[in-house]
């Protein structure tokens, strides 16, 4: 095996365990920090995958905002004294861990068969070194997309102004 | 480095690893010192001066008495997070440093070793990703106490964090468009020799939002709101003793430290001071860079504590409005004019004019629409309205 | 590695995803199992990026990324004023929509 198979066995493993333990903690808190080791884990096979900007882009987004976020809303609501119990019978949710086992086989088959004969399976593969720059990107965003670029801003003004105007409402009821 | 053997370039990282590594914890132990010393002589007393000549061995003593105290972990505490929680604040701020360049390059044994552990192309993205992950100590450490007070330390603290972050952020954006790469070692490189070619003339305003950004990040005063004794009791770590606590300490010096050293890096010309890192031969001119960087990253350390002991802390509400109404548009000007005047003239001087002109407009305007729309202060009353312990209510 | 490998990991983490959605009943849980498929999704960019040699599948990670930032931002205000209005975020309990 060579070093670029054994971190793939070691990131794959960490975020698959990371994300199994997602949906199998009770409380919160202990999911979104396995959330945020699966998070590092992808950062890590983005980095093997020469991908390094958006390895960075990875930990600033996912681990560095949107986790606090998530960290600092399960804190405010304080949810570890009500945690909340699973309605669902275990039938229904056997049920439905068997439709999921259905659905990653399909997945896999596609991965596995079906890109054929697609323009992925007929390109040349990259060689193994070929990191794409900040550089690439940079420029791709600016000149090939740089309408989707502008429209992205546009999202996260709106919101930005969605959050205001929900929390807004909240207070002048309270008052 | 890309014809050195493999042998060599681990052996050499090792050594480099184990340098850097000893520095910034022995650096903690001689801040701690500096700190109480520096604090005796700007309040007129004298500070630790028993242990050892001029009190130095006091760290270590210090150090002793935290290991032989009782590690308690209290019954109410949720414990696997309590455990972490120091670890996660101490981990990234020691592997922060490992992309910041701290001198040229040395030769030795006919190998350029450069002084710089890592230089990765997206070296600041690193730096901001991994400070961006301090704040998951803070938060845990405060939520795993089950302490209403650690609690309330823990969601100011992380508040804080967001908010200075995004001014950490966008203050660096003028340098990397001047200097367009991602890496701290050409960044450093492309500075020059002479402080009138540093960026913290071209990017003023940005230079003066990124260090009070970076106290903000550091949790010191007059940015300490997490742990303000008088408030608070200690804020996140107030459940904490024995060497959990000492954690909590060393991180946020050696966050103090590697802060220092990004700073000396990004705006203070790194290694550079009148061409004296180019004297002598391979070894010696690699030293003397190095010297430079850890005088500079010395004196930048001496103005963290000098502040520390000047200015009071802030209130939860001024330190928001300070950083959402102030630093942050000045970091967003700054991007703009730097820029403009970058792509219209291309002349460096023009630049750092356009900025601090720019700077100095908009810190009006926004002060202007602040005395305009003030509201008369409501008289100081009995009932406990006014008091918002986490303050979440200050940015409207 | 080869890109089929990347694309299995992509497959099993977004079936991870939606076992999640599928039985738990927290919101804030649903919430992260969406930021994982989401997550997935961008693997599977990444991989075949790499593959084709080419940076677009990144640029398109980028926008994923903002978009998630952005529906995070709202989704955690509605789960907050959600919680004030009926103290609960289970979502077989908030099924009434006037508060």
């Amino acid at each position: 095996m060579n070093p670029e198979q054994i971190l793939f066995i070691l990131f794959g493993a960490v975020s698959l365990i990371g994300a199994i333990a997602v949906i199998s903690f009770r409380h919160p808190i202990y999911s979104a920090l396995s959330l945020i080791v699966t998070f590092f884990a992808q950062a890590g096979l983005f980095v093997l995958l020469g991908a390094h900007f958006v390895a960075a882009a990875q930990v600033i987004v996912y681990a560095g905002a949107i986790m606090v976020l998530f960290l600092f809303v399960i804190m405010l609501l304080n949810l570890g004294t009500l945690s909340v119990k699973g309605a669902m019978g275990s039938k229904l949710k056997g049920l439905a861990i068997i439709l999921g086992i259905l659905f990653a086989a399909e997945g896999i088959y596609i991965a596995v068969n079906a890109l054929n004969d697609t323009a992925v399976a007929s390109a040349e593969p990259a060689a193994a070194s070929v990191t794409t720059t900040t550089y690439d990107i940079g420029e791709l965003l600016f000149s090939k997309y740089i309408l989707p670029f502008e429209v992205t801003s546009l999202i996260l003004l709106a919101a930005l102004i969605g959050v205001i105007v929900l929390v807004k409402r909240e207070r002048q009821e309270e008052s | 480095m890309e014809n050195m053997p493999l042998l060599v370039l681990i052996l050499s990282s090792v050594v480099k690893i184990l340098i850097i590594v000893h520095m910034l914890i022995i650096g903690v132990m001689v801040m701690i010192w500096a700190e109480r010393r520096v604090s005796g002589w700007m309040q007129d007393r004298l500070g630790p001066n028993r242990v050892g000549p001029q009190g130095l061995l006091q760290p270590i003593a210090d150090g002793l008495k935290f290991m032989f105290k009782e590690d308690l972990i209290p019954n109410h505490v949720d414990k696997p997070l309590y455990v972490l929680a120091p670890a996660m604040l101490l981990v990234p701020a020691l592997i922060t440093v490992a992309v910041v360049p701290f001198g040229g390059s040395i030769t030795l044994f006919g190998y350029e070793i450069p002084l710089q552990i890592a230089d990765i192309n997206i070296g600041i993205l690193y730096i901001l990703a991994i400070t961006s992950l301090g704040v998951y100590g803070v938060v845990l450490g405060a939520w795993a106490s089950n302490n209403k007070y650690s609690l309330l330390g823990g969601l100011r603290s992380s508040a804080q964090m967001i908010s200075y972050e995004l001014t950490l952020g966008l203050a660096i954006i003028g340098i990397l468009m001047l200097t367009s790469s991602l890496s701290l070692r050409t960044i450093a490189i492309e500075q020059g020799a002479y402080p009138w070619q540093w960026n913290f003339l071209i990017h003023f305003p940005a230079f003066l939002a990124f260090t009070t950004a970076m106290f903000a990040e550091t949790n010191r005063l007059p940015f300490d709101l997490a742990e303000a004794e008088q408030e608070l009791v200690a804020g996140y770590h107030t459940e904490y003793s024995s060497m959990k606590f000492a954690m909590f300490f060393m991180a946020e010096y050696m966050n103090m430290i590697v802060g220092s050293a990004v700073v000396v890096t990004l705006f203070l010309g790194g290694w550079h001071f009148f061409g004296l890192e180019n004297i002598g031969g391979p070894v010696w001119s690699g030293l003397i860079s190095f010297g430079i960087f850890f005088l500079k990253t010395a004196i930048f350390l001496f103005v963290f504590i000098w502040v520390r002991w000047t200015l009071p802390r802030f209130r939860y509400d001024q330190l928001m409005n300070f950083g959402w109404k102030f630093l942050l548009p000045v970091a967003l000007t700054s991007i703009v004019v730097t820029g403009t005047l970058w792509i219209t003239t291309g002349s460096r001087l023009i630049v750092g004019i356009g900025n601090v002109i720019a700077a100095f407009i908009v810190v009006s305007i926004v002060a202007g629409l602040l005395v305009m729309n003030k509201t008369p202060e409501p008289a100081i009353q009995d009932d406990d309205s006014r008091f918002t312990p986490t303050a979440l209510d200050a940015v409207e | 590695m080869a890109l089929e490998y990347y694309l299995v990991l992509s497959a099993l983490l977004f079936t991870t995803g939606v076992i999640g959605v599928l039985i738990r009943r927290n919101a804030i849980i649903i919430f992260m199992c969406i930021e994982l498929m989401l997550n997935a999704a961008n693997l599977a960019f990444v991989a075949i990026s790499r593959s084709l040699g080419e940076a677009t599948g990144q640029v398109f990670v980028f926008f994923v990324m903002t978009v998630a930032a952005a529906e995070v931002a709202i989704g955690l205000a509605i789960i907050v004023s959600v919680f004030k209005h009926q103290q609960t975020i289970n979502v077989d309990e908030v099924n009434s929509l006037k508060g």
